[in-house]
């Protein structure tokens, strides 16, 4: 499974990926896309949402069951994904490029950042 | 792997979506040895199947079969089955994994009223469905006589890669193609060698999951779905299986729903947006009046839809018609289309 280095993780199996601009991008791992097998829906807050770490954003849907998406951590979205409504399998295809889900304009980043795990951490949860 | 009426089953081996475009594009190997197998033999036999089953089997032939139900004495179903007659005294019924012990049960004590011999032969036979357009050509081509040309709805047996088999043109895909019955001991054998032989035509193993987005696709329905002992064949569109005339259970009423009319209907529907329904979602009027539940939904990967079939108050079942399914507490927009969502071109 592939974990990046120079992410950040939850033990639901989110990434999160701090840019030059101070937004978060928000995405499902490698082995969550895996585990969900072939991705056929995404339903994600509009742009300007707020969201709380640990609270539902969103849901995605594979051919055998839906699942939450998790906020890793709180704040505003500024974009989503808009591919993923015509083209879900890019989460299964590329989850850590074009299969991102949203942006978020953190709010509480400096509190929250301590709670995400590392890429080494993250692999430890992994079977 | 997946636990599934006591037996350990594969969901998928590559991936539902790639699994049910091979057996739409080319071919697809599955394996249902979970199927339970009923023999019913003796001068009784035609009796017997003709007291458990619904359907008319008075012209089955020796080779032939019959898509049919078991009906309880209220007209609900206690599971759908293929009857085969093997024989001018030899009948074999083909029933589901799920409630297989009470169903065996059941067609013992019918058995036991007509003086027949039946025997639960599912442990000493597999059962391998080899589906997709190209299905037919690979068994033909690993086979010592000719199967080809055999009818739908017809078996006889074969050899097959070096092993005894029953052929039957029979499947549950909405593909053509066929069912194999194997001996237990010998269906890992004829698994692996079709594999071989078919890998050339593109011939994959496939898995649950396939089989019901390729069941949903062809608008097939499911015992514990679609179909339960608190529903009559007449309110899922079965009433086809169902003879006009009959000693078999149910019969009685079978004939007051006929001439009183049944209050639900399996609407087919087709989902405007890419969410998912899945059974247990309320199926509600354009205007949010509730008229029945989703017994099956999914994405079809065929079509690239959402689909699902859902038993409905009778009068909001007509094709064309616009209902809502009911997602996480969100209406969705589907209309109701005519079944099956997929039928293949030569079907």
């Amino acid at each position: 499974m592939n974990t990046p280095e120079q992410l950040r993780y939850t033990a639901e199996h989110e990434w999160l990926r701090e840019e030059s601009d101070a937004t978060v991008t928000i995405g499902i791992t490698d082995h969550a896309q895996a585990e969900l097998g072939d991705i056929v829906y995404v339903e994600l807050p509009a742009a300007g949402a707020e969201i709380t770490r640990g609270d539902s954003f969103g849901v995605i849907e594979s051919v055998k069951a839906a699942s939450d998406l998790f906020a890793p951590v709180s704040g505003t979205v500024t974009a989503v994904n808009g591919d993923l409504e015509s083209a879900p399998q890019q989460v299964n295809e590329d989850p850590y490029g074009a299969g991102w889900l949203i942006k978020l304009q953190p709010g509480r980043l400096a509190d929250e950042r301590a709670a995400l795990l590392d890429a080494a951490g993250y692999r430890q949860l992994l079977p | 792997m997946v636990p599934f009426a006591g037996w350990s089953m594969p969901v998928q081996y590559t991936g539902i979506i790639a699994e049910h475009r091979a057996v739409r594009g080319a071919a697809g190997l599955f394996d249902v040895c979970h199927m339970g197998e009923l023999d019913c033999t003796g001068p009784a036999a035609a009796a017997c199947v003709a007291r458990l089953t619904c359907a008319a089997l008075e012209r089955l032939a020796v080779g032939q079969a019959r898509y049919a139900m078991i009906l309880n004495q209220a007209g609900g179903i206690i599971d759908d089955v293929i009857v085969y007659r093997l024989g001018e005294e030899r009948y074999r019924v083909v029933i589901n994994a799920a409630h297989a012990a009470a169903v065996a049960d059941h067609a013992r004590a019918v058995a036991g009223d007509t003086s027949a011999a039946l025997r639960d032969t599912s442990n000493e036979l597999g059962l391998l469905a080899i589906q997709g357009p190209r299905a037919v050509a690979i068994v033909q081509a690993a086979a010592t006589t000719e199967v080809a040309s055999l009818g739908r709805y017809r078996c006889a047996p074969a050899e097959v890669a070096g092993v005894p088999v029953l052929v039957a043109r029979t499947g549950y895909t909405g593909e053509d193609g066929f069912e194999l019955f194997v001996a237990a001991e010998e269906a890992e054998k004829l698994w692996s060698r079709l594999l071989e032989a078919g890998a050339a035509a593109g011939l994959i193993p496939a898995g649950l999951g396939a089989r019901d987005t390729l069941r949903l696709e062809a608008a097939l329905p499911l015992y514990g779905n679609e179909l339960s002992h608190r529903v009559s064949p007449l309110e899922v569109g079965l009433g086809r299986f169902v003879a006009k005339a009959g000693r078999y259970i149910g019969a009685a009423a079978i004939r007051r729903q006929r001439a009183e009319g049944v209050p639900r209907a399996l609407a087919h529907l087709q989902l405007h947006g890419r969410a998912v329904a899945r059974a247990g979602c309320a199926v509600t009027t354009a205007e949010g009046e509730p008229v029945g539940r989703v017994t099956s939904g999914s994405f079809g990967p065929w079509l690239e839809r959402s689909l699902a079939m859902g038993l409905v108050a009778r009068q909001h079942a007509t094709v064309g018609g616009e209902l809502a399914v009911v997602i996480r507490d969100r209406p969705h927009a589907a209309t109701v289309v005519r079944r099956p969502f997929y039928q293949r071109e030569d079907g």
